[in-house]
């Protein structure tokens, strides 16, 4: 079942002399060098005219077809089973991105709305106001969870070409996304599609005039200040209880528990830090208890959780990073898992869920992230909390008191805020997502005419 | 055979007191007298491996044969990053590869008499010698634009890339006045920097019919670019391979059947390519099989046995019009091991 992935120049497939191997002979990848991608860049206001012929009320047509396409069509089972094989994510995981990613197609008009705050962009004298900044959205995708992908289907609503460099272990999933968009009409020069180097990364973020990058701190770094690249780093997604509601904490445990292990802990929505202002060991213990017996399962069981590591050494750095800082930190699902945190199953390596009681922020294993279900939980008085929370894709703060939330909807480093039991990975179709994806494409001028 | 006979008149000349220069009369004095053991060319496998510090340690005068002394050399480098980098002393050589070389150029992409530009490595290197008289040789001048590798490899190794990519845009960009300026047919450059200069002019409209490209690593799917992307299928080009210890060595023109892997052929017999078993340096590698580059060198101004460069090729058969072995998509040791610091060049 080997497939080749052509890259794909503003639509055009391109087939490379050079590629890559994907995992257990899975298929092949063209890849292509920096001087493509700048080559064709040059062309992307062709591709940028031939979406815009469409009205957005069509292009978000096409989004619902094409989510449908996405979900039904061109042998789902195949992808599924192909990316579970590469991605070691299970197939039950495979399937549940798949229908996060269809509902935004089927949701398009409602996540648009979302976006602009009702603005009709087909309305001939209100859009004027508003003008795209760029005329192509450049991308450089992760691989670890296929749903990240939902974050770009917007901008073809929109009518901004897209520019992608896919992860290296996940071509699969954006791929199969422009073939359903073209099937549904979409016009294919408004897709680029590039496995590159780093070189060919960089041509993307510079010079796509607005660009996406996924990666770790050094990537974060690299690119924080440039006012055309957003950076997704690490999520550093939290669960916080309030003094208030502490006391009722046995309730919560279900919350966040899975915020903690959905997706196979893989997303940066995903929790990684509990803080509390006390119960912090019985808290630790409950997780502990909830999330230590799961186990690795055959990648096609429906009741799989875990993925696998498609590249294992990242495992053993992991578990290596994990046992070396322990030191003053107790990881308190040992005591029931029943074995050692990584193992073989399937020939696959996985990862057991760990939760590591910190006894504070300054603990090397705290307000850590890791590609698996893991979590440290903390102890600090509710006042404490914002000053060492840090930068926060999504915190999930439970609590009803009604000063704590308003200092926490001031505190800036929170990206999304979710007040009550909500699990961090909930997401509501008409909110803004990661970075309001409309404001990072469209600006707003004064227009008059007579 | 002809190598074979060429082989043995070198010996004569570099081991006879009349002729041959004090490094190897030395040598000889301390090891064996070549002239009596030596019979053909396999028996090149009697010397060691030419050391790269003796290039380096010594001074270039050991290195003047005794034909030659009382004539002022030309003292050539090698890229070098730190510390002190190999010479070779030399009169002619550098002449002879760049004439014959000259035969295989077209009319159509190097017309005779209109001008070249080079951009590339200048300096102390044969090359830019070597450049300017092959346009010379065929009734053209050359413009020089000079770029500096071993500046570019130090901004890289530091991590510069900043000002590694602002001086590639300064290089460019001096290259870009010529050809806006001037009228240029003919192209001698790397890879990196005709990429980086076709993207700023567009060359065939600039007058350029002819590119000569040399210095670096180019896999298929590079050469395919180049073409395809780059040139247009509009331009000539003409991927060699050389080096300062070499001279040059041509490629045969590619054919459907390559999927533009390049083979290059050394100048025989002045110079021998062989791709040899990396740990045992004595067998040479099957065909289509990868291998660690050996470079003998043979003339009358220098003679260096199995000298093992930090390059990998594959061995390729002998293709008309060369009737010896080819090495084909060079590229530097270990590529696939570890991440090489090539540069902008």
């Amino acid at each position: 079942m080997a497939q080749h992935i052509s890259a794909l120049r503003l639509g055009r497939p391109y087939q490379s002399l050079d590629q890559i191997e994907l995992k257990d002979g899975l298929g092949t990848v063209s890849q292509v060098n920096a001087g493509i991608i700048r080559k064709d860049l040059k062309q992307i206001g062709e591709a940028h005219a031939a979406l815009k012929k469409f009205t957005v009320a069509q292009r978000v047509d096409m989004c619902a077809l094409a989510g449908d396409i996405f979900l039904n069509s061109n042998d789902p089972q195949t992808y599924v089973e192909t990316l579970s094989a590469t991605s070691g994510l299970p197939h039950s995981l495979v399937r549940r991105n798949m229908h996060r990613i269809h509902s935004v197609l089927a949701n398009m008009g409602e996540v648009l709305r979302g976006l602009t705050r009702g603005l009709d962009l087909d309305d001939e004298t209100s859009p004027y106001s508003f003008f795209p900044v760029t005329h192509s959205l450049g991308l450089v995708m992760p691989s670890n969870s296929p749903a990240v992908n939902s974050l770009w289907l917007p901008a073809i609503a929109l009518g901004i070409p897209v520019v992608i460099k896919p992860g290296r272990d996940e071509p699969w999933t954006p791929y199969r996304l422009i073939q359903s968009f073209i099937a549904a009409g979409m016009p294919a020069a408004a897709f680029g599609f590039y496995p590159t180097d780093h070189e060919g990364a960089d041509a993307i973020l510079r010079l796509c005039g607005r660009a996406l990058v996924f990666g770790d701190q050094s990537i974060s770094d690299k690119y924080a200040g440039n006012p055309s690249i957003q950076v997704h780093g690490p999520g550093h997604s939290k669960v916080l209880i309030g003094e208030d509601l502490i006391g009722r904490w046995p309730e919560f445990i279900d919350v966040i528990a899975e915020s903690i292990a959905a997706n196979g802990g893989r997303s940066c929505l995903c929790a990684s830090t509990i803080v509390v202002p006390s119960h912090a060991d019985e808290i630790a213990d409950a997780l502990a208890r909830r999330l230590a017996p799961i186990v690795p399962l055959p990648a096609a069981d429906p009741d799989a959780s875990l993925s696998a590591f498609a590249n294992p050494q990242m495992a053993d750095a992991i578990d290596a990073t994990l046992e070396q800082s322990l030191t003053g930190a107790v990881d308190v699902t040992a005591a029931y898992r029943h074995g050692p945190r990584k193992g073989l199953f399937d020939g696959a390596t996985y990862l057991r869920p760990t939760i590591i009681r910190c006894p504070s922020f300054e603990h090397p294993l705290a307000n850590r992230e890791f590609l698996f279900p893991y979590a440290s939980v903390i102890e600090m008085p509710q006042e404490m909390m914002l000053e060492h929370i840090g930068p926060s894709l999504v915190v999930t703060a439970i609590t009803s008191d009604e000063g704590w939330i308003r200092e926490l909807m001031e505190f800036t480093p929170i990206d999304r805020l979710n007040i009550g039991p909500i699990p961090t990975l909930t997401i509501s179709w008409d909110q803004p997502h990661e970075g309001n994806l409309f404001e990072f494409l469209y600006k707003r001028r004064a227009f008059q005419r007579v | 055979m002809i190598l074979d006979e060429y082989f043995r008149s070198i010996i004569d000349w570099h081991f006879s007191p009349e002729t041959g220069c004090p490094f190897w009369l030395d040598w000889a004095n301390r090891n064996f007298d070549p002239r009596e053991e030596v019979k053909t060319f396999a028996d090149l496998s009697k010397f060691p491996h030419f050391q790269d510090e003796w290039l380096r340690d010594l001074q270039p005068e050991v290195w003047v044969p005794a034909a030659f002394r009382g004539q002022p050399f030309n003292i050539f480098e090698t890229g070098g990053t730190t510390g002190m980098p190999k010479q070779r002393i030399g009169w002619h050589d550098y002449k002879f590869d760049y004439e014959e070389f000259s035969g295989k150029l077209d009319e159509q992409h190097f017309p005779r008499g209109e001008a070249w530009l080079m951009v590339g490595p200048t300096g102390p290197r044969r090359l830019r010698l070597a450049i300017e008289h092959l346009a010379n040789f065929r009734g053209s001048s050359c413009y020089f634009i000079d770029l500096d590798p071993r500046w570019v490899k130090k901004l890289i190794a530091a991590k510069q890339f900043d000002q590694a990519r602002a001086y590639m845009d300064h290089v460019v960009d001096q290259a870009v006045t010529i050809l806006k300026h001037r009228k240029v047919a003919g192209l001698f450059t790397t890879p990196k920097l005709l990429e980086a200069l076709a993207e700023k002019v567009n060359l065939y409209q600039a007058g350029v019919r002819g590119v000569f490209c040399g210095g670096t690593t180019m896999a298929p799917q590079s050469v395919r670019f180049i073409i395809e992307e780059v040139l247009e299928g509009n331009i000539g080009f003409y991927p060699t391979y050389g080096n300062t210890l070499m001279g040059l060595a041509a490629s045969a023109p590619l054919r459907p059947e390559d999927h533009y892997s390049i083979t290059y052929f050394a100048p025989q017999p002045r110079a021998v390519l062989r791709v040899v078993n990396p740990l045992q340096t004595t067998e040479t590698v099957g065909y289509g099989e990868w291998g660690r580059v050996e470079l003998t060198t043979l003339t009358k101004e220098f003679f260096m046995p199995r000298f093992l460069e930090r390059d990998e090729a594959i061995r390729r058969e002998p293709r008309a019009p060369y009737t010896w072995d080819g090495v084909a998509e060079v590229r530097p040791l270990g590529s696939m091991e570890k991440l090489i610091v090539e540069g902008v060049y």
